[in-house]
């Protein structure tokens, strides 16, 4: 398969507004401020943008954006579904609308409020619940950190993994974000101790296994390779893309299929490395979707770093951190300490690291992986400099 | 049960899962199996995945299973499980065939708070029977233990 994706679109600019907490700009205005932030990185003008992809979550609508920020006739827009699924989805179907012709230059974005209490969707819930959250939402498995939890639980169970792994992930990010002074827990350290005292959510998983609440917008612009050489930013060649729905599988309470920690990694994997040249043995730095920390293992395990089980085991000896870890993860802090918006940040750290601009670096970094939500309909994206 | 309401509750006339939540009501734990081909599923769904018949038949099971998970939530939750929590919720996989699975609670009676048992004692692979609570007009499956 010579592939009508492969390395011929690449992401050329990027933009992000401030993360914070009750920020005062609606979500299309911080939509609208990342995306002109990032056509100006590229060095492009708005009327040259002509496709829109971006999450169906999205408030702030295609034809709002494009009217906002003053963009050309648009001749491809797309919408994809399943919150952090889709934040690499996304960006790959732009990709494929450039690389078929479908337009030219492409944003894809992502804006959420989120810390507002009033923003998440398992405190809106109605009384009576329809469709498959009846099956785990009457008896207390509510929000998506108790859905999580029972397949941490197991996956512990299983596989012996303890607090003390989750506890790696949650560190290695943390020591990044204390590197990148963008990132919402820039100035506040994590330590071992501190982790372990953190109050349980859904046990077995604490505080400091959930990603920020975060109110932001993060925005990218892909274009085809060739415009891109002539463009302000060294390119991040979109190398391979891949989504997958694995069979039998169910929106975050994935328990119901005959192995639940196959997760919808294992098959967006398995197409992603089949349209890959760079295989996961030489992959430098990796992206990995990180709404809590027990995904970083299964994803490890399911983009094939380590072998099923393994991926606790993985995290010891600061393998995820960075400069000497095994495999820098989640470099600028990801959703656990730089900003959770919906992963949309771990596609611009990617993009950062092809470029070799991340505030925690890896030095001469060719490739990138970034990973989109684990327990959801997913996707990923290996970006090359 | 008083205590307990306000917590989310399933829709009773839900074209699929109605005759499930129908057959809790009578204190019986149903599983949605093809009629065309025998073979189980849950949760239910219009389609079975194996033949594409859309005939379907609700089969009684043996009401155990084991513990294949569980949690303990704590708050911020909504306030009708903020008051229950520190509570815990299991995953039973069904005695008869481990891969038809329920969600649900551990309790010591059918009508025993969720709360009540330290979740320190619980244990994946212990064995449970289902037993069946009402709370408004909806009858929900619980569990006990079976040893």
């Amino acid at each position: 398969m010579a592939g009508l994706v492969k390395d011929r679109t690449a992401i050329v600019g990027i933009g992000q507004t401030a993360f914070g907490k009750g920020l005062a700009d609606s979500e299309l205005s911080l939509a609208c401020q990342a995306i002109s932030t990032a056509i100006d990185d590229a060095g492009l003008t708005p009327g040259e943008v002509d496709g829109l992809s971006m999450f169906s979550m999205e408030k702030g609508r295609e034809v709002e954006v494009a009217r906002n920020v003053g963009l050309g006739d648009i001749t491809y827009f797309s919408e994809l579904g399943y919150g952090g699924g889709a934040g690499c989805g996304v960006v790959g179907h732009a990709a494929m609308a450039v690389a078929t012709g479908q337009c030219n230059v492409a944003v894809a974005w992502r804006a959420r409020k989120r810390a507002s209490k009033t923003s998440r969707p398992w405190s809106q819930v109605p009384g009576r619940i329809a469709g498959h959250w009846q099956w785990s939402r009457p008896f207390g498995v509510v929000r998506p950190v108790d859905e999580i939890a029972m397949l941490t639980r197991r996956y512990m169970h299983e596989f012996g993994a303890t607090r003390d792994h989750l506890a790696n992930v949650a560190i290695a990010s943390r020591k990044h974000a204390n590197r990148n002074p963008l990132a919402s827990m820039y100035d506040k350290e994590l330590s071992r101790e501190q982790y372990m005292e953190g109050r349980w959510i859904s046990e077995p998983l604490c505080l400091f296994d959930n990603c920020l609440e975060t109110d932001g917008a993060l925005a990218v612009v892909i274009t085809s390779a060739e415009r891109a050489r002539d463009l302000a930013q060294p390119p991040a060649f979109i190398h391979a893309f891949a989504q997958s729905i694995p069979q039998q599988h169910q929106v975050m309470t994935n328990y119901f299929c005959e192995d639940p920690l196959i997760g919808p990694a294992y098959a967006c994997a398995s197409r992603l490395w089949e349209r890959s040249d760079i295989k996961a043995a030489d992959v430098p730095v990796a992206q990995l979707y990180d709404a809590f920390s027990s995904l970083i293992p299964l994803s490890l395990e399911g983009y094939g770093f380590c072998e099923r089980g393994e991926g606790a085991a993985f995290t010891e000896n600061g393998a995820l951190e960075w400069p000497t870890g095994r495999l820098p993860t989640n470099t600028s802090g990801g959703g656990m300490s730089e900003a959770y918006v919906h992963g949309f940040n771990l596609v611009l750290e990617g993009v950062r690291q092809c470029r070799g601009t991340s505030t925690s670096q890896v030095e001469g970094a060719e490739s990138c992986l970034v990973t989109s939500g684990e327990g959801v309909p997913t996707s990923a994206l290996l970006l090359r400099a | 049960m008083t205590m307990e309401t306000g917590l989310l509750l399933p829709y009773l006339d839900d074209e699929v899962a109605a005759p499930f939540w129908a057959a809790c009501s009578r204190n019986e734990l149903v599983v949605q199996t093809c009629a065309a081909c025998d073979k189980s599923r849950m949760p239910p769904r219009p389609m079975c995945p194996h033949c594409r018949s859309i005939a379907v038949k609700w089969e009684p099971t043996s009401g155990f299973g084991t513990i294949w998970s569980y949690i303990v939530p704590h708050p911020p939750l909504l306030p009708a499980y903020a008051e229950l929590a520190p509570y815990n919720a299991i995953v039973v996989a069904l005695e008869e065939d481990p891969t038809i699975r329920f969600v649900g609670n551990l309790v010591t009676s059918a009508n025993g708070a969720i709360n009540e048992i330290d979740p320190a004692t619980i244990r994946i692979g212990e064995k449970v029977r289902v037993v069946f609570t009402t709370i408004d007009d909806v009858t929900l499956p619980r569990w006990v233990r079976a040893d």
